[in-house]
């Protein structure tokens, strides 16, 4: 069926309706424009501002840090890989134990509390010290020495426990009547619990747990404590050899450009998670 | 009072209302029936200005519906709409639900406000339940309480979409009981449901539409004995 031609009173509608929206755009641009160059120009013209450029962003010493930090990023990107991957099975089991109605898994369901409680308690850089200074001094046969591994062990039992915590709540969010619907269907517990509930809880926590990963692809710099040399650590040598705090930032980048991929497709999830609710 | 002359609305290819024409007087009662997908709802939404019509002219009284320029919070401080799924704020009390329209949009101050839902609520039997939340009442109750929060705001103009298709047959009679009273008191109110002795009983005029456009119009007597459309007939010999 094809459309009737609109009415002259509709086609003037149009019209306004697209002037109202030219100029709501004209008025974005404009208050862009205003704001952003008025903040330029006010920082710029402050007497300060040389000496706060050449501190915190001198071109010579970005260039010539650059190419040491980049190369001790690396192990930033490697350690949170490593940790974000055995994060999520950890904190999955965690959360599990603690939901599960089961008299047997009682011992289990206390020691995850306790893993809980504990760990988030802690601050992370105590945790990746008193694991980084305290495993090797143990000398036993079986725990990794590697600074490496060491790091990824703390890492993994502090975020493990803030993991624990979100996914039970997604867990806990999904209406009781999910459940009683999949035993209504014969499902078993675990059945329901693997097949209705986690699905659908995974869906629901995916925002905050993306925010806990980006929180941790930062703390992956906690381990420059124990003597590992990530961006920061390589950072603040060049910094303590020239007194400019200008690799500090080249480094503060290097964070910032790979979390801005995971804040991003965080909202994407959002807004499609939004979308496919409200139907439109 | 309320007045719609070639009213278009399409979603993509699909056309849902095919040139709507229909005048609403001042204390009339309007039925809309019709199968689902018939355009009821469209309707409803595109006069409350939920949905932006593609064509054709709307006028509530003197204030022009379809003008771009009109501001949508005026128009709806003027129409009141009850969706099926009553839509209470299940953070708020019934009472809170009852006044934060009148408080927050027409400005009347906080005793005032709470004098006349008291008083509402008097009259639906609800009085005890004035400080209980929206979750723990009964599909019925809440569905009466999210029609007096529309009724709270005075509107001059009532839309009610299929607001008994949530509720079993007990419950219906308790909305439908307040409809009563509602059309003693003279509201203007235009309907769409599946209530059809309903409309019989207290719709001065039913509008039956299928696909898009009114098929046929008039009082109720007339479309349930002698209906002019024989889609207008298949229609009501088989919903009642």
């Amino acid at each position: 069926m094809s459309l009737p031609a609109p009415s002259a009173r509709q086609v003037e509608r149009d019209r306004w309706r697209r002037k109202r929206h030219l100029r709501r755009f004209a008025v974005g641009a404009i208050s862009c424009i205003v704001v952003l160059g008025l903040s330029v120009w006010l920082i710029t013209s402050a007497p300060g501002w040389p000496r706060f450029r050449e501190v915190f962003f001198s071109w010579d010493h970005a260039k010539a840090s650059f190419p040491a930090i980049r190369d001790a990023f690396w192990l930033n990107v490697r350690l949170f890989m490593t940790v974000e991957a055995l994060v999520l099975p950890l904190a999955l089991l965690v959360a599990v134990v603690r939901i599960y109605p089961s008299p047997a898994l009682a011992p289990f369901k206390a020691m995850a509390t306790v893993y809980t409680d504990v760990f988030r308690g802690i601050p992370t850089i105590l945790v990746v010290m008193l694991i980084g200074f305290g495993f090797p001094a143990l000398g036993l046969a079986g725990i990794p020495t590697s600074l490496f591994w060491l790091g990824v062990i703390s890492l993994t039992l502090s975020y493990g426990a803030y993991v624990a915590e979100v996914m039970r709540a997604g867990l806990m969010s999904i209406h009781p009547t999910q459940w009683a619907a999949g035993r209504a269907l014969g499902l078993t517990y675990p059945q329901t619990l693997h097949r209705v509930i986690l699905p659908q809880a995974i869906r629901n926590v995916t925002p905050p747990l993306m925010n806990d990963f980006i929180s941790l692809q930062k703390d992956t710099a906690l381990v420059s404590t124990i003597g590992l040399v990530e961006a920061l650590r390589a950072a603040s040598v060049y910094q303590a050899q020239t007194f400019n705090v200008t690799s500090l930032t080249v480094a503060a980048c290097f964070f910032i450009v790979v979390t801005i991929p995971l804040a991003r497709f965080t909202d994407w999830l959002t807004i499609r998670q939004l979308s496919r609710q409200g139907g439109n | 009072m309320l007045r719609l002359e070639g009213v278009r609305k399409a979603f993509g290819d699909h056309v849902v209302l095919d040139g709507i024409d229909l005048e609403v007087e001042s204390g009339e009662i309007v039925c809309l029936i019709g199968a689902s997908g018939s355009g009821k709802s469209t309707l409803l939404r595109c006069i409350d200005l939920l949905e932006i019509i593609d064509d054709g002219e709307m006028h509530l009284a003197e204030l022009d519906l379809a003008d771009p320029a009109a501001d949508p919070d005026k128009v709806r401080a003027r129409i009141g709409m009850v969706f099926q799924s009553y839509n209470l704020f299940p953070h708020l009390t019934v009472l809170q639900n009852l006044t934060i329209g009148p408080r927050r949009v027409h400005g009347t101050s906080k005793s005032e406000a709470n004098r006349r839902a008291h008083e509402l609520l008097d009259r639906l039997g609800l009085a005890a339940k004035a400080h209980a939340y929206p979750d723990s009442l009964s599909g019925g109750q809440q569905q009466r309480v999210a029609l007096v929060r529309a009724i709270s705001m005075d509107p001059e103009l009532l839309l009610l979409d299929e607001i008994t298709s949530a509720l079993d047959p007990l419950l219906v009679a308790e909305v439908l009981d307040l409809l009563r009273d509602l059309k003693a008191e003279g509201r203007t109110i235009i309907m769409a449901t599946h209530e059809m002795d309903f409309a019989r009983e207290c719709a001065d005029r039913i509008v039956f539409l299928a696909n898009g456009q009114i098929v046929e119009s008039g009082p109720p007597e007339q479309l349930f004995t002698a209906a002019r459309d024989p889609r207008t007939a298949a229609f009501l010999a088989r919903n009642s």
